[in-house]
């Protein structure tokens, strides 16, 4: 399924929760992209769930933030119309609120 | 007037929420009352400073020029913490205008220091 995060990892658990439930896609956006930013304490989090789950993150919330040329290798970033294609291709999404 | 001294502490990040605008606002407003204003900045709130923000894609105004104007309204006090920048991965090189890199126990003894705090 499609996990949809929406809050950093610094402030909240949601991301953290997310990995404890195995595998499948996980989308970040909002304030959920910063799990997606080099250098921080959240980075090593990130590269483990790799293994486990596909990782994308939305452009324009990264480019906002001003981390588009810091993302961790690996995660894959979309706009959103590969938003919505994400949703329709996987058959059941939840946001992690 | 009686000049009071405020400090604005932010720990929320950017465009996720609507609390650093408003902590913005706040912060024009008393500095027009010629108070004696500083910001602090913890926590997921350094984001706010980082540079090169590029909203056009959220279509939310960028903080950077609002910050850049902070020193024409005499607000020149801005503390950021060391340890949140670093659990970051940031460095006051990242950031947008020049600040005052502080420990956690030296943020807390000007948050002593203040008549009013006000956080967001």
């Amino acid at each position: 399924m499609l996990h949809i995060i929406n809050k950093s990892p610094y402030d909240r658990p949601a991301f953290d929760s997310v990995l404890k439930t195995g595998e499948g896609t996980i989308l970040l956006i909002e304030d959920g992209v910063y799990a997606a930013v080099k250098g921080g304490t959240a980075e090593a989090k990130l590269k483990t769930a790799l293994g486990k789950f596909k990782i994308f993150a939305l452009t324009p919330d990264i480019e906002a933030r001003g981390f588009a040329e810091r993302v961790i290798d690996g995660v894959t970033l979309i706009d959103y119309a590969g938003f919505v294609d994400l949703v329709a291709e996987n058959k059941t999404s939840q946001t992690w609120l | 007037m009686t000049t009071k001294q405020f400090m604005i502490v932010n720990r929320k990040a950017p465009y996720g929420t609507i609390y650093g605008w408003e902590a913005l606002e706040v912060v024009l407003i008393a500095a027009a009352f010629e108070q004696d204003v500083s910001m602090a900045f913890l926590d997921d709130g350094v984001y706010q400073l980082k540079k090169g923000h590029q909203t056009k894609g959220i279509e939310i105004k960028a903080f950077e020029k609002t910050f850049g104007a902070l020193e024409d309204y005499d607000v020149t006090k801005i503390y950021v913490d060391q340890e949140s920048l670093t659990e970051r991965g940031l460095t006051a090189d990242d950031l947008t205008i020049p600040v005052e890199v502080l420990s956690r126990a030296e943020i807390g003894k000007r948050m002593e220091e203040q008549d009013i705090v006000l956080a967001f």
